[in-house]
């Protein structure tokens, strides 16, 4: 589903990501461990198209991600559900319209928008809140909203960055069972984290990145900082 | 056709869900569009007076002597209706010039009954459609033989024409000047608006949204304040000026000895300009101040 080929990323002379390979496949949950500042928001960014590799092929779904023209972005942006720390909600827009506009943005007509996004908010079990603002709603309830918006067009890939980072633990373990019966549906999971207890608690692949190189993968594995590295 | 319906449908809701940024922009177009209008209204009006002054001094009279046949006179006019900026000539007897002038003279008229015999000479009116040639005109008119004097009003004209062409000129620049400082000033509006809005352009681009998709809403937003803003401009305009016709207008005409324009004419032109110009003014606006947002 996305894999990177020898890729090189530099900004100046800091190195954001160096002869990087990896291979993930449809249906895997990964984790993307690291410091700050490892690459692991280089990564990320790589597979979004926001920056362009210096060298290397990055593949997501079978598009070369490194050829695609600015024009096609928006397409590779679909193919990628995208979940964030801080939400990342219009806040002008009520919980439905947030959710509907992912939606729109793929021309599905009013009456299959009213018929799915009910159905994707109780999911999520945030039905009650569909008229409320994003500032009218908890943390979890909007990371909830923010799942919702990233998963209703069925995308082959979700990237969730740091996406219980502002959760108290509770909450943050209710987000990360939504994840993992999404995973369950078939889509796959790239999430990025420092949440050593949710890592080992899930037991899932794990890959660790540090100063630009992926220095460890393991299939069903804990949180390991490999500081002699 | 989708994405149609969804720009204006998001369009009207942005509008009203930041309305106190909808409403800041509408009142800084609209003030500029104001005082558009008073500029625009002077010059309307301006034209209108200097057309109707240039009418009067539009006619060119060739006096005659009383021997010159109307023979010679038709070879005259003909010869005249020929040449450029000429665009009639016609021949007016003394009988004619005496009734114009007991008109002219209304109650006092009878003191021409007095006269034994009519002292005033047969002549030709020549009117013209382009001043700038009366002085050629009244140069060739002297040269017929039979004429006794063509008096030249060349150089009351040439201030007149100078006088219209300075004040229309000066409008112009006036206006053009304006509508540079309403773009300008609405676009900064704008970019404000758009600068709020930001993040939320950032993250419609995460969601996978097309620039178009995105621009749409913005656009039509624009072109709605616009369009807002040239309603009431020119509703305000218009109840302004309806008052001032009615003030002054029937005083208007003794003092300037032309009228004010109607303001039911006045109306649909400032409507004909004033909501192409706000719809692209806004449009325009939000185009230029989105440009930077949407590099990627």
């Amino acid at each position: 589903m996305i894999e990177f080929i020898d890729v090189t990323k530099k900004y100046g002379d800091n190195i954001g990501l160096e002869h990087a390979n990896i291979k993930i496949n449809k249906g895997d949950f990964v984790f993307l461990v690291g410091p700050s500042g490892a690459g692991k928001s280089t990564f990320i960014k790589l597979i979004l198209r926001e920056i362009q590799a210096d060298s290397g092929k990055i593949l997501v779904d079978g598009m070369d991600v490194t050829k695609i023209s600015n024009r096609q972005v928006p397409e590779l942006r679909r193919t990628c559900g995208m979940v964030f720390q801080d939400f990342r909600l219009l806040p002008k827009k009520t919980v439905f319209e947030n959710v509907a506009f992912a939606m729109e943005m793929v021309k599905f007509s009013q009456r299959t928008i009213r018929r799915q996004v009910p159905q994707i908010l109780s999911m999520m079990g945030i039905s009650s809140k569909a008229d409320k603002y994003p500032d009218e709603l908890s943390a979890g309830e909007q990371q909830r909203v923010a799942i919702a918006r990233a998963v209703i067009n069925n995308p082959k890939v979700l990237i969730a960055d740091e996406p219980t980072g502002n959760l108290d633990p509770d909450t943050a373990w209710e987000i990360m069972k939504l994840l993992e019966m999404i995973n369950r549906r078939g889509t796959t999971i790239v999430m990025v984290t420092h949440a050593k207890d949710i890592v080992d608690r899930m037991n899932k692949r794990v890959v660790t990145i540090e100063k630009g190189h992926i220095v460890g993968d393991v299939t069903e594995g804990a949180y390991v900082i490999h500081e002699n590295y | 056709m989708r994405t149609i319906k969804y720009a204006l449908k998001q369009a009207f809701v942005q509008v009203f869900r930041n309305r106190t940024m909808s409403i800041a922009s509408i009142f800084s177009i609209t003030a500029m569009l104001l005082i558009l209008g008073l500029f625009f209204i002077l010059a309307v009006n301006v034209g209108l007076a200097t057309e109707s002054a240039k009418d009067k001094f539009d006619t060119i009279q060739i006096y005659l002597l009383d021997e010159t046949t109307v023979e010679s006179a038709n070879d005259m006019i003909s010869s005249l209706k020929s040449m450029n900026g000429v665009d009639d000539a016609v021949y007016f007897t003394k009988e004619q010039a005496m009734e114009e002038f007991r008109v002219s003279w209304g109650e006092q008229a009878y003191l021409l009954d007095t006269l034994a015999e009519n002292p005033l000479p047969n002549s030709i009116k020549v009117t013209m459609n382009d001043l700038t040639q009366a002085e050629t005109v009244i140069q060739v008119a002297r040269t017929f033989a039979g004429v006794e004097d063509v008096p030249d009003s060349q150089e009351f004209i040439d201030q007149v024409l100078r006088i219209t062409d300075g004040i229309q000129k000066g409008a112009i620049a006036i206006i053009v000047f304006l509508v540079i400082v309403s773009v300008v000033v609405v676009s900064n509006t704008v970019k404000l608006t758009v600068l709020a809005r930001e993040r939320e352009i950032s993250i419609m681009k995460y969601v996978g949204a097309t620039n178009w998709f995105i621009r749409g809403p913005f656009l039509v937003e624009g072109m709605l304040i616009g369009c807002l803003s040239s309603l009431v401009s020119v509703g305000l305009i218009m109840a302004v000026y309806t008052k001032i016709v009615e003030l002054v207008g029937q005083r208007a005409l003794l003092l300037l000895s032309t009228s004010l324009v109607p303001a039911g004419f006045l109306t649909t032109h400032l409507f004909g300009v004033f909501l192409p110009l706000g719809i692209s003014i806004g449009a325009i606006g939000s185009i230029i101040s989105m440009r930077r947002f949407l590099d990627t």
